[in-house]
């Protein structure tokens, strides 16, 4: 029975963070609704790709989804444990089994500490191995697990390229042997040469130790090639899921079709007979957002209706979710 | 040989640009030569530090010296060496001329000033025009680059703009003094795709309108395939392949090159294999390499590469050139 349930629930996910005025006596006046009510589950062993622009919440979603940030509301399931009623060793249990990838492997990475210390920092919270000899024989295979010489854990971070530090944010990750982890950008500062190897290092663990990644990221074609299913993000709500293949080549929302058309193809004479959807306009403000459909605004298909109510989110084909009033 | 260059908007030769810093010389740009038509769209791809910026900011006579030395070559824009030219006279040239948009559209305006004010600047300085004049055009400009009300928006600040409105403001700026050349380095880099579409598409109308060359800096393949003519690809200071556009990405001869393009996931296709990825990392720029300074990344490494470093040279007769002693069809020496 659990064997067969997702890995990762999320029923109704919302964050909510307050916006105040006045300095002493803060007043709540409103509210980014950052994250408002979204849902998915990801299976065992599976890649879910969250994709959107800037501000649209997917960083937020990821936080709150660890209960790094406290949700406002909703249910967070990650391997049969309730993220947001756990407490003590249960909770300790979650951390060990989620961990995080950061997108800047600058700022990530203590630049004090030396890599031992980074790497080891998960060992020492959850008490996994008793002596520092076996910790330091746990980094070493850690390093090695991630491309890098084991060699180098007395090193500093400034020692070490982009791409290397990104190896220590995934080994640091490792550590606690966790079942998920949730990818916020780790390619999007790394150079295209770099970013194939952290992709291919990424794909190789997954089948290796079975991972389950939640792939939060902006690059369109790294998603669909790391992906298994896309989920798709616009200011706070999931307006589209499906399998990869079926969204890239029939998507249904017009926000996914013209982000999708924005995406830049390295082929010249393919990139310039195709029509593109350029959307007028920028994203507007989580505090109050549109009413009805939250895209209407921008949306070259919008009528009255779309205005006034809120779509639902219903499935279409099989695995194919959409909220939209004109798919 | 006088008129022969005479042709071309801008023609560089054998750019050298040194840093002298603490840990010792950094060898950014290794004596790199190309031209730009005018009117036509030149890319320059490459990875950070290939020195793709540092070779414009050198033309323009920008890089802070020290530490930043010009070791040597020309950049003749019409004709006339601009790596000659004092400080004044690049004033003249900078904005009228050649006008430069940057990464960052918020770190490249002035946070206290208006928006009208930072566009009539160079209208007052370069065009000698009076303040009536200049905020005229100043709202031509705006209204050009697809800002609406832009009576009303000459009096905000750049906070109040978004990234991609930033970013226009940038280009509507640039525009003011009509120039005949306009270096963009990697201005949708900090953009999100649908902005970025949006920029890419106001680049490309206006320069048709107005028949400006551009120069446009990026690390993005598939930027690139939608709107240059020509292409560079730089890698550790040197120009490894130049080709036209369609040349390029149909027929890529420099193992580098190539390695870049397959190491590229596609929006349009199913995935059918792993990406290919590059091993290793860009080499240290603080000393000149020996051979060629893709050799120890490369797959179709001969001893040759190893001892001596490959001139640019044709591989056709339609401009694709390459710095390569290998073949890479027939793993041969060229």
């Amino acid at each position: 029975m659990t064997v067969t349930q997702p890995l990762v629930q999320v029923e109704n996910l919302t964050k909510h963070f307050p916006v105040t005025r006045g300095i002493v006596f803060q007043r709540k006046v409103g509210a980014v609704r950052a994250v408002d009510g979204i849902s998915f589950s990801i299976e065992r062993g599976e890649t879910l790709g969250l994709v959107g622009e800037s501000g649209c919440g997917k960083t937020t979603a990821g936080r709150t989804l660890l209960g790094l940030y406290p949700a406002s509301s909703g249910k967070v399931t990650i391997d049969g444990h309730d993220v947001r009623t756990a407490r003590g060793s249960e909770m300790l249990e979650i951390r060990r089994d989620a961990q995080m990838i950061f997108q800047d492997p600058y700022a990530s990475l203590n630049p004090r500490w030396t890599v031992h210390s980074i790497v080891s920092e998960p060992l020492r919270v959850h008490h996994l191995f008793k002596t520092e000899s076996e910790r330091v024989d746990r980094v070493q295979e850690l390093m090695g697990l991630v491309g890098l010489s084991g060699r180098l854990i007395n090193r500093f971070p400034h020692e070490f390229s982009g791409g290397q530090r990104q190896r220590i944010g995934v080994a640091r990750a490792l550590a606690s042997n966790p079942k998920f982890i949730v990818c916020d950008e780790p390619i999007s500062a790394l150079d295209v040469s770099i970013q194939a190897q952290v992709v291919n290092l990424l794909e190789d663990l997954q089948d290796r130790l079975g991972l389950t990644y939640l792939f939060i990221a902006h690059d369109l074609s790294m998603v669909r090639h790391i992906c298994d299913r896309v989920a798709v993000m616009y200011l706070g709500v999931i307006v589209e899921l499906a399998e990869r293949n079926e969204l890239y080549e029939h998507p249904l929302h017009p926000y996914t079709k013209a982000l999708l058309s924005s995406v830049p193809i390295p082929d010249p004479k393919k990139d310039r007979a195709r029509r593109r959807i350029i959307l007028a306009g920028d994203v507007p403000s989580p505090i109050n957002p549109p009413s009805g459909c939250r895209f209407h605004p921008r949306c070259p298909l919008a009528d009255l209706t779309c205005s006034r109510d809120i779509p639902l989110w219903r499935l279409t084909a099989p695995g194919h979710w959409v909220a939209c009033h004109k798919a | 040989m006088e008129t022969a260059s005479m042709e071309y908007l801008l023609e560089v030769k054998n750019l050298r640009t040194l840093f002298h810093t603490p840990e010792g010389t950094v060898f950014a740009v290794n004596g790199i030569s190309f031209h730009v038509d005018e009117g036509e769209t030149l890319a320059i791809v490459g990875e950070s530090g290939c020195g793709k910026s540092v070779s414009m900011l050198s033309i323009l006579q920008l890089i802070p010296v020290p530490p930043g030395e010009i070791a040597g070559g020309s950049a003749l824009y019409r004709g006339r060496d601009l790596l000659k030219n004092s400080e004044r006279e690049m004033e003249e040239i900078r904005g009228q001329e050649i006008a430069m948009i940057f990464q960052d559209p918020m770190t490249s305006l002035n946070p206290v000033l208006t928006i009208g004010r930072q566009i009539t600047e160079t209208l007052l300085t370069h065009k000698k025009m009076d303040q009536r004049a200049a905020q005229k055009r100043a709202v031509e400009l705006l209204d050009m680059v697809g800002i609406s009300d832009p009576a009303q928006r000459l009096s905000d600040y750049p906070h109040q703009f978004s990234g991609g409105m930033r970013q226009r403001v940038m280009i509507a700026m640039a525009l003011a003094c009509g120039p005949s050349l306009l270096i963009a380095d990697e201005p949708t880099t900090a953009l999100d795709v649908t902005i970025q579409a949006q920029i890419v598409e106001l680049v490309t109308r206006i320069r048709n309108q107005v028949h400006m060359a551009v120069i446009w800096i990026t690390h993005d393949l598939g930027v690139v395939a939608g709107i240059a003519d020509r292409v560079l690809v730089m890698y550790a200071g040197y120009i490894v392949e130049t080709a036209k556009v369609t040349d390029l990405y149909e027929n890529p001869c420099h193992p580098y090159t190539i390695a870049l393009l397959q190491a590229l996931p596609r929006v349009d296709r199913r995935r059918d294999r792993r990406l290919k990825s590059i091993p290793g990392a860009p080499p240290s720029l603080l000393m000149e390499p020996l051979g060629c300074p893709f050799a120890n990344r490369c797959e179709h490494v001969i001893e040759h590469c190893r001892e001596s470093n490959p001139p640019l040279l044709p591989v056709d007769k339609k401009n694709h050139s390459i710095a390569c002693w290998v073949n890479v069809r027939t793993g041969k020496p060229r």
